[in-house]
């Protein structure tokens, strides 16, 4: 709302005073950073989803472009091809413990991690977990039925098949993580002798 | 230098070096960081180790340095020459002398040049500190002239229309979603009472929360060592946003200033800080 | 050459609060640098605050305590205008000084 009405005053006085808002944005972007260590300038050119997602949670709309977009990430999405979904629930765990990956520090030849806990609370004994996103402690309790396992692979690959302009990375889509990676948080998920599907005790388990 | 999981793990580690702080984990261990720093800001009372780092940006002020042998005082940050108090308060704002809108630190950066006849590229070069160094006199003055604007409202200049173009642009960047994680500011700062890991996070695009936040930096950082600017707020963000660099004293780094002192105008300067 | 310190020492009722800024990298030893070189380990061992000719207190350090660490020790007595100092060296030999009077 207060966004909002900041805008129209905005209107308002670039109708008196003409200023350039969006037009030179791109460019200004661009001469603001500079290429440093494996991240570079090509990552702030804008694919159509993060185009159509660069704007405030509650001016989104859900249109016919919408649906057209998130049909098209839903058809998108690459299954394994050997059709087994599930790794190692332990490498899973490593996986989404480590936030190491992708940043200009960080060393390419070492494997990205998923940084789960930065935004989700997943093994009940972990306390430093973020709440960005909702608690997956004792996900494995849905099962894994073929429909789970598709669902499941789908969010992680990328979420904007269900949920567009979700703040969560694309981990499949975008190639932050490898297949196997992929399989092993399902498997940390799903595996009901995984960490996260282990009852909650004690005053850790209160969120 | 520093990751997600580091600066967790940096966190947990310090609070597992005090004892009777790591009893109180146990007993509530969804206890997000705020309130046993809370504990340790009554620890520490009024002071700040900052306390230190603004005596040493008092003495960069009036210290004859450059090719021109000439110290700051007679920088003009915006409301006359050689006016500190207040001054930090009000910026970002344009200035008529280079015709942009300027943050603190830009501003600076063109008193050295202009007034000590410094280069500026090689200030710019290293503007901030590395982890374990001593601080920067860039870091060092900003801290001093946030302390002379400590107890004020704060107050960005929005009279002109480049300072409101600023503004302007500063959101559009807030909500840009980028790079192969595409984040955005907002990915993080535009809802209340979340968190990453243990960290809670401001959302800067409602009043009371963003004034909080913007008014306590620059900040001591205590995992740091060392007192950090926005401007390296900023940088640091841009770096676990998966982002390339953010060049010191881009219009990027200004507009996002100009947004967030905007909507912190009303509130209260209380830098420098004492974080994590 | 001796290391930088900056002190603060103030009467709060019958106590002396005294803080101090100490300048040092307070190197562990287990870092590497670019070419993958250890950085040797450089800390502060002793570290003291004196009033008058009287240690108030006296820490040995190592390389758990941060770079550039802040100190912050009160002590019964003291009177404004007493020198109060505090003094380090480190595990190389190096040492470190700076005096103030209380406020």
């Amino acid at each position: 709302m207060r966004a909002t009405l900041r805008r129209i005053t905005l209107v308002v006085w670039i109708g008196v005073a003409p200023v350039a808002v969006s037009e030179d944005l791109a460019s200004v972007i661009h001469a603001s950073f500079s290429d440093s260590g494996q991240a570079t300038l090509m990552r702030l050119e804008q694919d159509p989803l993060q185009q159509r997602c660069s704007q405030p949670r509650d001016e989104r709309v859900d249109d016919d472009i919408a649906m057209a977009l998130r049909q098209e990430r839903l058809n998108a999405v690459v299954f394994p091809e050997d059709g087994n979904f599930l790794g190692d629930w332990q490498r899973g765990a490593a996986v989404a413990a480590s936030g190491r990956g992708l940043q200009s520090n960080d060393d390419p030849s070492i494997a990205n991690g998923g940084n789960c806990y930065a935004c989700h609370q997943l093994a009940p004994t972990e306390v430093a977990y973020g709440t960005l996103g909702p608690s997956l402690t004792q996900y494995g309790l849905r099962g894994q039925s073929e429909a789970m396992l598709r669902y499941t692979w789908t969010k992680l690959w990328d979420t904007h098949a269900f949920n567009l302009c979700s703040h969560m990375p694309r981990f499949g889509a975008q190639k932050i993580l490898t297949e196997q990676q992929l399989k092993d948080v399902m498997a940390f998920l799903l595996d009901p002798n995984s960490s996260v599907n282990q009852p909650a005790e004690g005053p850790s388990s209160a969120h | 230098m520093r990751r997600q999981s580091d600066d967790a793990m940096t966190l947990y580690r310090f609070v597992m070096m005090i004892p009777r702080w790591w009893l109180l984990l146990m007993v509530v261990p969804a206890l997000a960081d705020e309130g046993i720093f809370d504990q340790y800001r009554d620890l520490m009372g009024d002071d700040n180790p900052a306390i230190f780092v603004i005596e040493e940006g008092e003495e960069f002020w009036v210290q004859s340095q450059g090719p021109s042998a000439a110290t700051l005082e007679a920088c003009d940050l915006g409301l006359g020459t050689g006016v500190t108090r207040g001054a930090y308060a009000q910026f970002p704002r344009y200035f008529a002398d280079t015709d942009r809108v300027m943050d603190i630190e830009t501003r600076l950066l063109y008193c050295m040049e202009t007034l000590q006849g410094r280069d500026r590229e090689v200030i710019a070069a290293k503007p901030y500190s590395l982890r374990g160094d001593f601080g920067t006199e860039l870091e060092a003055l900003v801290t001093w002239l946030a302390a002379e604007s400590e107890g004020m409202i704060i107050a960005p200049e929005q009279a002109h229309p480049k300072e409101r173009a600023m503004y302007a642009m500063g959101e559009e960047i807030f909500f840009y979603r980028a790079g192969p994680h595409d984040f955005s500011c907002a990915t993080c700062h535009e809802q209340s009472n979340k968190r990453i890991r243990l960290q809670q996070l401001p959302n800067l695009t409602e009043h009371t929360e963003v004034a909080e936040a913007y008014g306590s930096w620059p900040a001591y950082r205590m995992s740091q060592g060392l007192v950090r600017t926005m401007g390296w707020r900023l940088q640091d963000c841009f770096r676990q946003q998966r982002w390339p660099g953010l060049i010191f004293g881009s219009e990027v780094s200004i507009a996002l200033q100009t947004y967030m002192a905007v909507n912190a105008a009303g509130g209260v300067m209380t830098a420098p800080g004492l974080k994590r | 050459m001796a290391g930088r310190i900056k002190i603060r020492a103030q009467k709060k009722g019958e106590l002396t609060e005294v803080k101090a800024l100490m300048r040092h990298p307070m190197e562990t030893g287990m870092r590497k640098d670019q070419a993958g070189e250890s950085i040797p380990a450089h800390f502060i061992t002793e570290v003291a605050v004196l009033h008058g000719d009287h240690t108030v207190m006296q820490a040995h350090w190592g390389a758990a305590v941060s770079a550039n660490p802040f100190l912050g020790v009160r002590f019964q007595g003291g009177q404004a205008g007493d020198a109060v100092r505090v003094v380090w060296t480190d595990n190389q030999g190096g040492t470190g000084e700076g005096e103030t009077t209380i406020r």
